[in-house]
């Protein structure tokens, strides 16, 4: 098979941005840099870091980057000699074994922080995680405890949004004493402003896959954009990266240019990417020309297609906002089931693929529950099984077949008209 | 049902417990309700619930804690993955198969990311069965968190009272915490008492008396453990020389009875454990003389609680506090016992580990499924565990 091409513009300059980012990770490294501070994607403060050029650093990125470059396992396999499960997500094993093998990766060294900053949203292996940083390297650590959306107004509480407020400014005097700098208003403010810009452009590019065909893939393209989206938010940088993304895709979408040469089939994916093994992943979906016209990874950080923007006016009140409601971990797992029907309806999907990783339960637990609610409602639903980080539960043939076999009945089906699960 | 006569001895006591508890379902809550038109259940899921707040409504909290090994997972397998948990798809198993039908209400709580969406699945599975999730806070330093839980458990009051009818008012709430309080004087009394004379009472036998109040009315299971406590006195035995255990680890889904009886039987004294500690979480009395009971006992979560792999209090490090604890017992080795797939206390291992290590503690992992009824590699692994204490 003709190998396929999936390079860009947008792939160019994310690379440079990334590659910048981690020359100043490295820089940090080497004392010649920002203080680091370490938090995590799901919906995160990161304005108020960067209000104190407090440099952020994210675990989960770093770990993904590894995965990627198909460096995880050494780093996995170091952290289960110490006593980590296999059982256990990947994506700590991956840190924890590269932050004891001398914090060195080929993309940077990381930095010691400086401050750990646990932004409790939903994931429950952050707070295990951040503790044991927190234990090996004797840095302080600022538990932002986030109460996760629980009732059935979908909403937080009146007391969730103090309650988090209140937390926020514990954050910012903990800032203050890291840096030994008061808080400048203005630069928060700022900082807002970039997000809340950043996000609505993020937004706007996310609608674009409603055209038919789709100008880039939702998922295998929009984890390129999302490393931008959160190691830069906050910034002119990242902001400059999405107009040029909005105005390359939408040129796109206006000339009817589709990602793929031809478009067969449109899909919503459920679940993170397998990293060790993302392009062969994707190559399984492009032999069928089907292409992901939404994903729910993508909002693992923020939801902003359905409206959120950061307000620069009421700036802690709206990270507040985005920590509580406006992110996909922070948020229920029915939630998630009605964003997924969104997604079917309003982006004209035919199936849901759900890709099924045993690291992170968050988004996994339950997901046969998913797809039997699926499959009810008569969405061709295929439920796949890897990982995100560690390559070693990824069988390629396996995985080949079963995709195979559910486009194959998919196609039979736009003949036939009848549902199909695998 | 128990009938209580002043000579009965500590195995009569067990048997009864036991004949209660070891079951796949709830019946005998089941048959509390049906005593009296009215009555209402709350199933708990683990691993603490302030189930005072139920109790004040006039329901029983139903306790919660899979289906042993005699539930076949049959249905649930499909809706939650191979690397799920067992008590996860054994209790969405007892709900698929009707053998939680009589609950009235079911409430979990965020002790990790599995249970968190069962408590999704199940609101979607079960429309007839209101489902209440609570927030439990994880900055302890931070004194705001106790009035955050306040606000919390002033909802599952209202989610209470919704499903029985009764208000839950600081005048019956400060009953209830009067008898919950003394229900965990009462075991923390037994607890001690076994690790100063462990030859007088199996963890076994300990552990049928805690679990037994999961299924019966706390009036009657205060009976219970104080009928206990007597019989325990006139018992008659010897101390022997034998390794003394601190086993944590199983502090939600349960091992089976037989399991825990092997670590006994291959010739230890289990002086402390994790088991069912939600029953104990709270440490010191709650204060019922305040005029805002909600907030004492929200007070008490944040301040007087145990140590949990479920909890992340960094006030204090965890692996420090078992260290300690370890010392205080006078513990020659510490077995962490978790159950296959538990996220937290898979985590929490690597940290005890090495701090164990470094304070020479000898310390043996298992792992085990509440299903399993074959301990042959268990007991194996004890064994040898024992045997290179005894002789190294
Ligand atoms: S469990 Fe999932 S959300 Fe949590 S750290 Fe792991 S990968 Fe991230
Ligand atoms: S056994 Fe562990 S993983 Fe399973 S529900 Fe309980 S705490 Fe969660």
């Amino acid at each position: 098979m003709e190998k396929l091409q999936y390079q860009g513009h947008l792939h160019t300059l994310q690379k440079e941005l990334m590659g910048d980012y981690y020359a100043e990770l490295t820089a940090s490294a080497n004392g010649s840099g920002l203080p680091a501070a370490y938090l995590l994607i799901g919906g995160n403060p990161v304005e108020i870091l960067r209000a104190f050029d407090i440099l952020p650093v994210f675990p989960e990125v770093n770990a993904l980057q590894l995965a990627v470059r198909k460096q995880s396992l050494p780093f996995i396999q170091a952290a289960e000699f110490m006593g980590y499960s296999s059982d256990n997500c990947a994506y700590v094993k991956a840190d924890i074994g590269m932050y004891f093998g001398g914090r060195t990766t080929p993309f940077a060294t990381i930095p010691e922080p400086s401050l750990l900053l646990c932004n409790y949203v939903g994931c429950n292996v952050y707070l295990d995680w951040f503790e044991h940083l927190a234990d090996y390297s004797r840095r302080p650590i600022f538990q932002l405890d986030i109460p996760f959306i629980r009732t059935a107004s979908g909403k937080p509480s009146k007391d969730d949004i103090a309650y988090v407020t209140t937390q926020l400014h514990r954050l910012i005097e903990q800032c203050e004493e890291i840096t030994g700098r008061k808080l400048d208003q203005d630069r928060l403010r700022e900082a807002v402003r970039l997000s809340s810009e950043t996000g609505a452009l993020w937004s706007k590019i996310k609608h674009l896959t409603k055209a038919h065909p789709a100008p880039y893939d939702a998922y295998f393209d929009s984890v390129t954009m999302m490393a931008p989206l959160y190691c830069l938010r906050g910034t002119q940088a990242g902001l400059d990266f999405f107009e040029t993304a909005y105005a390359e895709l939408q040129e796109k979408a206006n000339a009817g240019i589709g990602a793929l040469s031809e478009e067969r089939f449109r899909y919503v994916i459920e679940g993170p990417p397998p990293w060790p093994h993302l392009r062969t992943f994707r190559d399984m979906f492009s032999r069928w020309s089907a292409i992901a016209v939404a994903s729910t990874y993508s909002t693992v950080g923020g939801l902003w297609e359905f409206g959120f923007t950061h307000d620069p006016d009421s700036p802690i009140e709206s990270i507040a906002r985005h920590l509580l409601e406006w992110n996909l971990t922070n948020r229920n797992f029915l939630q998630r089931y009605d964003q997924i029907g969104r997604y079917i309806e309003e982006w004209d999907a035919h199936a849901l693929v759900i890709h099924s990783v045993k690291s992170c339960r968050l988004f996994s637990a339950g997901q046969g529950d998913m797809r039997e609610y699926f499959t009810k409602r008569g969405i061709p639903t295929l439920l796949v099984e890897s990982d995100l980080e560690d390559p070693r539960y990824f069988s390629e043939a396996q995985m080949r077949n079963r995709i195979d076999a559910f486009f194959e009945s998919l196609e039979h089906r736009s003949t036939q008209g009848q549902s199909v699960t695998v | 049902m128990i009938t209580t006569t002043a000579s009965r001895n500590l195995e009569e006591v067990i048997e009864e417990c036991r004949t209660i508890f070891d079951i796949p379902g709830i019946e005998p809550a089941v048959a509390w309700k049906h005593a009296e038109r009215g009555r209402k259940l709350i199933g708990c899921f683990p691993v603490y619930t302030p189930v005072e707040i139920f109790h004040a409504a006039g329901a029983l909290p139903v306790g919660l804690a899979g289906g042993g090994n005699r539930l076949e997972i049959v249905h649930s397998d499909s809706r939650f993955q191979s690397f799920v948990c067992s008590i996860i798809k054994s209790t969405l198993e007892q709900g698929m198969t009707g053998m939680l039908d009589e609950i009235d209400g079911m409430v979990f709580h965020s002790i990790c990311d599995s249970a968190r969406n069962l408590a999704s699945v199940y609101t979607r599975n079960f429309p007839n069965t209101p489902v209440e999730y609570l927030h439990y806070p994880q900055n302890f330093a931070l004194p705001e968190a106790a009035m955050h839980l306040r606000s919390e458990y002033e909802r599952l009051a209202t989610f209470a009272a919704s499903i029985t009818g009764t208000t839950v008012t600081p005048g019956r709430l400060k009953e209830s915490l009067s008898l919950y309080n003394r229900i965990r004087r009462l075991i923390r009394l037994l607890y001690g008492l076994r690790a100063e004379r462990p030859h007088a009472i199996r963890t076994s036998e300990l552990y049928s008396l805690v679990r037994v109040g999961n299924l019966t009315p706390p009036e009657r299971h205060a009976e219970i453990l104080v009928e206990a406590l007597a019989a325990i006195e006139r018992r008659e035995g010897k101390s022997r020389d034998r390794l003394r255990i601190l086993i944590v680890g199983s502090f939600c889904e349960q091992p089976p009875i037989d399991l825990i009886s092997a670590v006994e039987d291959a010739g230890c004294y289990v002086v402390d454990d994790d088991f069912l500690i939600g029953r104990r979480w709270l440490i010191g009395d709650v204060d019922t003389g305040v005029s805002d009971p909600l907030l004492a006992l929200a007070d008490g979560y944040r301040n007087q609680s145990v140590a949990s792999p479920v909890k992340h209090d960094l006030r204090v490090s965890q692996s420090q506090m078992l260290i300690d604890r370890a010392r205080r017992l006078n513990a020659d080795a510490v077995i962490v016992l978790c159950a296959k797939f538990c996220e937290p206390a898979l985590f929490a291992y690597p940290l005890y580990r090495r701090a164990l290590q470094a304070a020479g503690i000898p310390n043996l992992f298992l792992e085990f499924e509440e299903k399993m009824w074959m301990f042959d590699r268990v007991k194996n692994e004890i064994e040898t565990f024992v045997e290179s204490m005894l002789f190294a």
